[in-house]
């Protein structure tokens, strides 16, 4: 217990965290950075650690450190630049001016992109099947929510709560409408299910049909929350009797299953046959206005109706469990693993690892206005977060791997997610600059990334990907167009400047290993390196191209480490 | 010489040595290493068992297709017909595979309890709840895994998966993952567009950078990777990749099979069975029936399985594979005998069909029984681990057989299901 917050000292502390970030506090940062949030990650974490009398392994190396944070935070690996004066930077607070940097507006665009690539996926997965769902629809809206930093509880309430077009150009664009607009098909049962489990952490899709085994989850609560989405349709829209490729999300007046609109009510089925009655109740017990009418007046100024999914979305931010949700979201995509397994299950069957570490941060994401990129601030500077991968002999046994609850006493390996790979190549290849940005960029990347994307045609929406270490993606990497490119020799590539510019063989070897791996070549790796240059005889920039596919398809360079 | 870096010479030289023995398959003569696999080819073949599963994604109703109810309120319009099984009737609509069902059998008696997908996918797959500790391995790889050293000379993978439904190999790792392929048998990225040498000496240099990283003890997924990359270099110029290429059978057994996805995906199951592939599942999608069900089956989920089917089964038969080879007909669950308000049917585990046949099972015979409206199992139920500890028996895999999971724990394969006797003579 000795982890508890010391809530009533938090404000004084607070100022001193502002005075870092405006960076006028000078003196040298201490190991929390100032920072009281990332004391308190540092004191629960290690006092997991003393209780499970494991101990940490080794700080990363800044060159590890600062690769890890261009992954996590922009989604692509650094720049041989930006490694550069990270690592020759001697201020002792270095660390979180590069964070402050990365969430800045120098890095603003990237940042909405990765983070862009990350919700995409969560919101309507990868792959491109759903005709009711305008994928660039939906990554433009989330595109603008990142750049300005919107916060967490606006973000949900716009995605919940959310009507119009779903498609950018059309009349009444309104891109958050597409989380919901490919999932209101058979009465709204993939947007209960996805509500529920992207937001508040709670796996309801087995209630739909009977109450949970192991849970407290019951068949009553499932159509009680679906029931908030019985006033919204997806409409396909048409200009005269042409059909344009959009999908309008509409709330209208609903005169529920039993036709009276001022109770209006569905019905669901127990497994005995039985019929049963919902209206809309909040998982907590919280219900609201059974009518279906939308908000109106009657004649005499008298206010009637209302509308659901603002009610659901008012519950929803309310709740304890959505802070609690987004922490461990957001804790699982920098540490590798939540608090939880899966991540998005908090019911009470799912005991975190480290419970009062999610309830005390899920409290200062609170107070701190749903400030994403404070959030990530905290974790990214916390000493969890600084650990080495490597394993030692005092915490071998910290394996979530094989099952163990995460302790967090070494960084976890992680393979890149495809979007990662793909900017970390054009990256590496320095072919960022000059290629196409935005949706246009967007698009090609899902082109490519559509070949290793298996849907499964349920209803449900169901994907797997061969991402996945397996064969098909080593292939991608030995020979794929992308790799194709990136290991290109032709005139005005990457390898044709490493090998034209000005320097030694030695310095073209440790710009290959430092943009791909963040570190120079070992003895053995030079003296084979050196090899193969003979090997090449005079075809240097041939030399140059085995080595740079080497490098790209080592697990050093896939592995978030 | 400390621990550490004899561990680091140990993993280099032994990646260095598979990537050589690559090498040198790369470059030898094309015609010595065709003849060697020609010889073996017939050996194998009577040797090696096999299964094929042909797993059909989003829920069949089976009481439309195996367990058919004429005159009951659930039973729907289809009418059952007799079949070359002495007392076993099907779907008028599955009239090919009528006449091959002497060499199946139907469980009538599956009762499971997971009605989610992802989640019966999984249990169906495995044995198995999903747990969220624990990764469990699928059918192609504890069968893959347990029958890999009835062929050693197979260089492709022990476990192919035709469209991709599949679950992977949990705690038995990548080395069993199913390498996925499209029902056209292209796998991409094949061609290395360089020459041999260039290429080992590109490995070489890989080895390298990637046995450093092992050294460096950061977690077994950096070795999961080298393991990868050394399946990978096997297939890359194999003949035995032949097996994927559906377009070199006859014309004539092209069409028997159909010219559809499922169509082609079981021709290539027989091709790689016939290599010496233990394991292939095929996927068929598209029994997510919860509207307009009848009309889907009618006329496009059952003729394209039916056709399919049939001619897999016939195939095996007339080529002496089926004695060695077991099929496995499932889906993740059935659908609800209720029909409901837009024609379709709903997800529903109480009470459902599977199909197996050749291998040891024993054919021709129906295994349990539901009630007269198909909600209920009236005999004995089986669940997946049943299912699946049967299907190994039909391989002569031992169900003493007890893996290790990674976190040390013992688990039983199959999930110490009991077989269905009725199933073995």
């Amino acid at each position: 217990m000795s982890t508890r917050l010391p809530c009533l000292r938090w404000p004084s502390l607070f100022l001193a965290m502002w005075c870092v970030v405006d960076g006028t506090l000078s003196s040298a940062a201490d190991e929390h950075f100032g920072i009281p949030q990332v004391k308190f990650i540092n004191e629960s974490v290690a006092a997991g650690w003393s209780d499970a009398r494991i101990k940490p392994s080794d700080e990363a190396t800044d060159q590890e450190w600062c690769r890890r944070v261009h992954l996590d935070i922009i989604g692509r690996v650094p720049t041989v630049a930006e490694l550069g004066v990270f690592v020759a930077d001697t201020a002792p607070d270095k660390r979180a001016a590069l964070v402050a940097r990365l969430l800045g507006d120098d890095y603003v665009d990237e940042y909405a992109r990765n983070w862009t690539d990350v919700w995409t996926t969560v919101l309507i997965g990868r792959s491109t099947e759903n005709d009711n769902i305008n994928r660039s629809g939906m990554r433009q809206w989330l595109r603008r929510a990142f750049a300005k930093n919107l916060p967490y509880d606006q973000f949900v309430t716009d995605l919940v709560t959310a009507t119009g077009v779903n498609k950018a150009g059309e009349k009444g664009f309104n891109g958050a409408t597409n989380f919901l607009t490919g999932k209101l098909e058979e009465n709204g049962i993939q947007a209960t299910a996805k509500t529920a489990q992207v937001f508040l952490g709670l796996q309801v899709q087995c209630t739909q049909c009977h109450n949970h085994p192991f849970n407290k989850g019951k068949q009553n609560q499932f159509w009680e929350f679906n029931a908030f989405f019985r006033q919204s349709r997806a409409l396909r829209k048409f200009e005269g009797t042409r059909e344009v490729q959009a999908i309008e999300l509409v709330d209208e007046d609903w005169a529920g299953e039993g036709g009276n609109a001022s109770q209006a009510e569905l019905y669901y089925e127990l497994r005995n046959g039985q019929m049963k009655v919902a209206y809309p109740v909040f998982v907590d017990g919280a219900s609201v206005d059974p009518s279906g009418y939308l908000p109106a007046k009657m004649d005499d100024g008298t206010a009637f109706g209302v509308n659901r999914r603002r009610e659901l979305a008012q519950l929803m931010v309310a709740s304890p469990l959505l802070p609690k949700a987004a922490v461990n979201r957001i804790w699982g995509h920098f540490f590798g693993y939540g608090f939880t397994r899966p991540i998005d299950d908090l019911g009470e069957h799912n005991p975190p690892s480290h419970p009062e570490l999610l309830d005390g941060l899920a409290d200062q994401f609170r107070q701190q206005s749903f400030n994403v990129k404070e959030l990530i601030r905290w974790i990214t500077l916390s000493r969890a977060y600084a650990l080495s991968s490597k394993v030692t002999k005092g915490n071998t046994s910290d394996d979530p791997a094989v099952g163990e609850k995460p302790k967090f006493t070494h960084f976890y390996l992680r393979q890149m997610r495809p979007e990662e790979l793909y900017q970390s190549l054009l990256t590496a290849t320095e072919a960022d600059q000059a290629d196409e940005k935005g949706e246009k960029a967007s698009r090609k990347k899902d082109e490519w990334l559509s070949q290793f994307i298996i849907a499964f045609g349920t209803d449900e929406g169901d994907e797997a990907t061969t991402f996945n270490g397996s064969i098909p993606q080593v292939l991608m990497m030995f020979n794929g167009d992308l790799v194709k490119t990136a290991t290109g020799t032709g005139k005005g590539g990457f390898l044709d400047r490493v090998a034209s510019a000005d320097m030694s063989n030695a310095a073209r070897i440790d710009t290959l290993y430092t943009a791909a791996l963040a570190r120079k070549p070992s003895r053995k790796e030079i003296s084979m390196a050196n090899q193969l240059m003979a090997a090449r005889k005079g075809d240097a920039i041939g030399a140059l191209q085995d080595i740079w596919w080497a490098v790209l398809n080592s697990n050093e360079f896939i592995i978030n480490h | 010489m400390s621990i550490s870096s004899r561990f680091v010479d140990g993993i280099n030289r032994r990646h260095f040595m598979s990537h050589l023995a690559g090498a040198a398959a790369l470059a030898a003569p094309a015609t010595a290493f065709t003849n060697t696999l020609l010889a073996n080819a017939s050996d194998l073949r009577k040797r090696h068992k096999a299964a094929i599963l042909l797993w059909m994604g989003g829920g069949p109703s089976t009481m439309d297709i195996w367990d058919l109810k004429p005159g009951a309120a659930t039973g729907g319009p289809f009418q059952p017909i007799s079949t070359s099984a002495d007392g076993i009737q099907i779907c008028e609509h599955m009239p090919l595979m009528a006449q091959q069902m002497h060499h199946m059998s139907l469980v009538r008696s599956m009762s499971t309890r997971e009605a989610d997908h992802m989640r019966g996918r999984y249990y169906m797959h495995t044995g198995y709840v999903p747990n969220p500790n624990v990764e469990h391995p699928s059918y192609g790889a504890v069968v893959a895994h347990e029958l890999a050293d009835q062929v050693p000379d197979l260089e492709i993978p022990p476990f192919v998966s035709v469209g991709g439904g599949s679950v992977g190999p949990g705690f038995l790792g990548m080395t069993w993952a199913p390498f996925v392929v499209d029902s056209n048998g292209n796998v991409r990225n094949l061609d290395m567009g360089i020459d041999p040498a260039r290429l080992s000496q590109r490995l070489e240099m890989l080895t390298a950078i990637e046995g450093r990283f092992i050294g460096e003890k950061r977690g077994a997924s950096a070795e999961d990777h080298a393991k990868v990359l050394d399946k990978t270099i096997r297939i890359l110029k194999s003949e035995q990749m032949d097996a994927f290429k559906v377009m070199k059978e006859p014309t004539d057994v092209q069409e028997k099979y159909g010219n559809t996805g499922f169509g082609r995906g079981c021709l290539m199951a027989r091709r790689l069975v016939e290599q010496g592939v233990p394991f292939v599942e095929v996927d068929l999608g598209g029994w997510d029936n919860h509207a307009d069900i009848f009309k889907t089956l009618k006329d496009n989920k059952l003729p394209e399985l039916d056709k399919a089917m049939s001619a897999l089964v016939s195939d095996l038969a007339e080529r002496s594979l089926l004695d060695d080879t077991a099929i496995i007909w499932m889906g993740e669950f059935s659908r609800t005998p209720n029909i409901n308000g837009n024609g379709g049917r709903d997800h529903w585990a109480r009470s459902w069909s599977v199909a197996v046949g050749g291998g040891g099972f024993k054919r021709g015979v129906v295994v349990g029984e539901t009630s007269s409206d198909g909600k209920e199992v009236v005999t004995e139920p089986y669940s997946a681990q049943d299912l699946m500890a049967s299907v190994l028996k039909s391989l002569d895999i031992s169900l003493e057989t007890t893996f290790t999971a990674k976190n040390g724990r013992p688990m039983k394969i199959a999930n110490s299901g009991k077989v269905i006797k009725e199933l073995f003579a």
